[in-house]
C-alpha cells in the first residue's frame, strides 16, 4: 500500500465520524444564524438580512417569555422532586437486598421503554377518569414531568453508586465512623456528581418535553408548546434567539464543569 | 476461592448486611409515584380503550367492554401503523450506519479530542429539539443549497422536493435519535481492549474479519441498547412527520394525537395500547435474538 493509501485507511473512520458530527451540528448553526435574521415576511424560509433587533427584544412576540418562565418553573420543580425520589430509589436498588427488587427494577425501566405518546395518553386517561379533565394545567404537567424524569435519575445515580469502591465505606467504618457519618462524609460526596448529572438531565428533559406535556397541559403553554404553535403560523426569529441562548448557557455549564474536574484532578495528582 | 470470587464477596458483603426494612422504606415514595402515575394510568388507558365510543367527555363514556374499538382502529389506521414501523425501522438502520463509525472514531481514533467529540454528540440536547427540527425545514427547503446541489447533479428532478417527503421525515427521525445510538455504542466500544484487535491482526485476520469476529460481537450490548433507544421513541413520534412530512406521511403518533384532540378517547386509547403492545412484543423478540437478556 502506498503511504497516501495507508494514511487514508488510517483516517477513514475518523473522517466519516467527523462528517456524521457535521450532520448533528448543522441544525444548531442554522438556529444561531437565524437568530440574527431580519425576515422579509412572517413565513420567510431564508436568511433575508442581518439584524440585532431580535436579541435586543427577545420578548417581543406575545407570550414567548411567559412560556419560557413557565418551562423554567416546571423544570426546576420537576428536577427537585425527580432527583429526590430517584436518588432514594437508586440507593434502595443498589445497596439493599429484598424481595421484589427485580420487580422494582422493571418498574423503573418500563417508563423509559414506553413511547411518549403512550405515556402521555395514559396519564390523560387517568386524569380524565379521575375527574380532572377540567383541571389540566400546571400540576398535571408537573406530575407528568416528575414521572418521566424519575427513571433517568434512577439509572444515572445507580450507575454512579455501582461504580463506587465499597472498601472506602468499610475504611470509614473501620475508623469508627458511624453509619450517618460514613454516609455524610464518604458516600454522599462520592455519589454527588452522579446526582448532579441526573439533575441536569432531568432539567433538560423537562424543559424540552413536548408530546407528553401537550396532552396534559390544558390551557397552559410551555416553551416547546409555544414553538409548536408558532410553527403553524410562522416562526418569529426570537425563538431562535432563545434556542441559541439555551445552547450557549448549557455549553458554558458543561465546559465549566469539565474544566473544574480537570483542575481538581491536577491538584490531586500533585 | 478465585480472585474474582473474592472480589465479588468483598463487594457483596456491605450490601448483604443491610437487608429488608430500610430498602422498603427508601422505595415507598418512588414506587408509589410510579404505581399511581404509570401503572394505574396504563390500566386506565386499557379500560378507556374498551369504552363505548358513542359517549363524549361531557356526557361520559359507558364501560361496555367494546373490543370492537381495536378492530375499528386496526382497519382504519392500518397504513399509519405500518408506516410508523417502516419509518422507525429505516431511521434506526440509518442511525446504526451513521452512528457506528462515529462511536468507533471517538473510542479508538479521537485521541485527545475524545472529550470534545463527546460534547459535540450531546450538544444537540443543549437546545430545544422542536427548534432543531424546524431548522431542517430550512435545510431541506426547495431553495436550500442541498436541494439545489442535488438538482445540479440530476439526482433530484426540476420539480422534485426534499421537504414534505418520506425522505425528510426519516432524515429528521434519524437526526433526532442519533445521539441515543452513539452514546451506548461508544460506552460499549470504549470497554473493548484494543489488544484483542491487535491479537486478531497477529493471527492473520484482515481488518474486516477482525471487526466482524472481535469488535462487532463485543459491541453488541451497546448496539442493542442503541437500537431500542432509537426505535421505540421513533415509532411513537409525530413531530417529525408533522413538521417535515405531508398528510400522507402521517404516523401512528399523529393519529393518536388527533383522535385525542378530537375527543375520540376510546379509539385513541385503543390505538395507543396497540402501539405499546406491538413495541413490547418486538422488543422482547429482538432482545431474545440478540441474546442480551441481562440488559433488562
Amino acid at each position: 500500500m502506498t503511504r497516501v493509501g495507508k494514511w487514508v485507511a488510517d483516517h477513514l473512520v475518523l473522517g466519516l465520524g467527523l462528517l456524521v458530527l457535521l450532520y448533528l451540528l448543522t441544525p444548531i448553526f442554522v438556529v444561531v444564524l437565524m437568530s440574527f435574521n431580519d425576515p422579509a415576511s412572517r413565513i420567510s424560509y431564508s436568511f433575508d438580512g442581518f439584524t440585532l433587533d431580535n436579541w435586543r427584544n427577545p420578548c417581543a412576540p406575545n407570550g414567548i417569555c411567559e412560556s419560557v418562565v413557565l418551562s423554567v418553573q416546571i423544570g426546576l420543580l420537576a428536577t427537585l422532586f425527580a432527583t429526590l425520589l430517584g436518588t432514594l430509589m437508586a440507593f434502595a436498588l443498589v445497596r439493599h437486598r429484598f424481595r421484589g427488587r427485580g420487580a422494582a427494577n422493571v418498574l423503573t425501566f418500563l417508563p423509559m421503554a414506553s413511547p411518549e405518546i403512550v405515556m402521555g395518553s395514559s396519564l390523560l386517561a387517568l386524569f380524565v377518569s379521575a375527574g380532572f379533565a377540567g383541571a389540566l394545567g400546571f400540576w398535571t404537567i408537573l406530575v407528568a414531568h416528575i414521572l418521566f424524569c424519575l427513571s433517568f435519575v434512577v439509572v444515572t445515580v445507580k450507575a454512579r453508586l455501582a461504580g463506587l469502591d465499597p472498601r472506602l465505606e468499610q475504611a470509614a467504618m473501620d475508623l469508627y465512623a458511624n453509619e450517618v457519618q460514613t454516609f455524610r462524609k464518604v458516600t454522599f460526596p462520592l455519589v454527588f456528581p452522579g446526582i448532579m448529572a441526573a439533575a441536569l438531565l432531568s432539567f433538560s428533559l423537562s424543559f424540552d418535553d413536548f408530546i407528553i406535556t401537550n396532552l396534559n397541559a390544558g390551557q397552559e403553554v410551555t416553551f416547546p408548546m409555544y414553538v409548536w404553535g408558532a410553527a403553524q403560523r410562522g416562526i418569529p426569529p426570537q425563538i431562535n434567539v432563545i434556542g441559541t441562548a439555551m445552547f450557549v448557557l448549557a455549553l458554558a455549564l458543561v465546559l465549566a464543569g469539565e474544566l473544574r474536574a480537570r483542575s481538581s484532578a491536577r491538584t490531586r495528582s500533585r | 476461592m478465585s480472585i474474582a470470587q473474592a472480589a465479588k464477596a468483598v463487594q457483596v458483603s456491605p450490601e448483604a448486611k443491610r437487608r429488608g426494612r430500610t430498602g422498603y422504606l427508601l422505595l415507598t415514595l418512588p414506587v408509589l409515584w410510579l404505581f399511581v402515575f404509570f401503572v394505574i394510568p396504563l390500566v386506565s388507558l386499557i379500560s378507556t380503550s374498551l369504552f363505548d365510543p358513542a359517549g363524549s367527555l361531557e356526557t361520559g363514556y359507558a364501560m361496555t367492554g367494546h373490543v370492537q374499538n381495536y378492530f375499528t382502529v386496526l382497519a382504519d389506521y392500518r397504513e399509519h401503523i405500518l408506516r410508523s414501523f417502516a419509518y422507525a425501522g429505516a431511521a434506526t438502520i440509518a442511525c446504526m450506519v451513521l452512528g457506528y463509525p462515529l462511536a468507533y472514531a471517538i473510542a479508538f481514533k479521537a485521541g485527545r479530542w475524545k472529550n470534545l467529540m463527546l460534547v459535540a454528540v450531546i450538544a444537540p440536547f443543549f437546545t430545544s429539539f422542536l427548534i432543531r427540527t424546524l431548522s431542517w425545514q430550512l435545510l431541506l427547503g426547495d431553495h436550500a443549497w442541498f436541494a439545489e446541489g442535488l438538482r445540479v447533479l440530476h439526482l433530484l428532478g426540476p420539480d422534485g422536493h426534499l421537504l414534505a417527503t418520506p425522505f425528510a421525515v426519516v432524515t429528521g427521525l434519524t437526526y433526532n435519535f442519533l445521539p441515543f445510538m452513539v452514546l451506548p455504542l461508544y460506552a460499549s466500544l470504549e470497554k473493548v481492549d484494543p489488544r484483542l484487535m491487535e491479537a486478531g491482526a497477529d493471527l492473520y485476520a484482515s481488518p474486516f474479519t477482525t471487526f466482524r469476529k472481535v469488535t462487532l460481537p463485543l459491541s453488541m450490548p451497546g448496539l442493542v441498547a442503541g437500537t431500542l433507544l432509537t426505535f421505540i421513541p421513533a415509532a411513537g413520534d409525530y413531530i417529525n412527520a408533522e413538521l417535515l412530512g405531508n398528510p400522507r406521511t402521517q404516523m401512528i403518533g399523529n393519529v393518536i394525537q388527533n383522535l385525542f384532540e378530537g375527543g375520540s378517547y376510546p379509539e385513541a386509547a385503543a390505538l395507543s395500547v396497540t402501539l405499546m403492545a406491538v413495541i413490547v412484543v418486538m422488543v422482547l423478540a429482538y432482545i431474545r435474538r440478540a441474546g442480551t437478556e441481562e440488559l433488562l
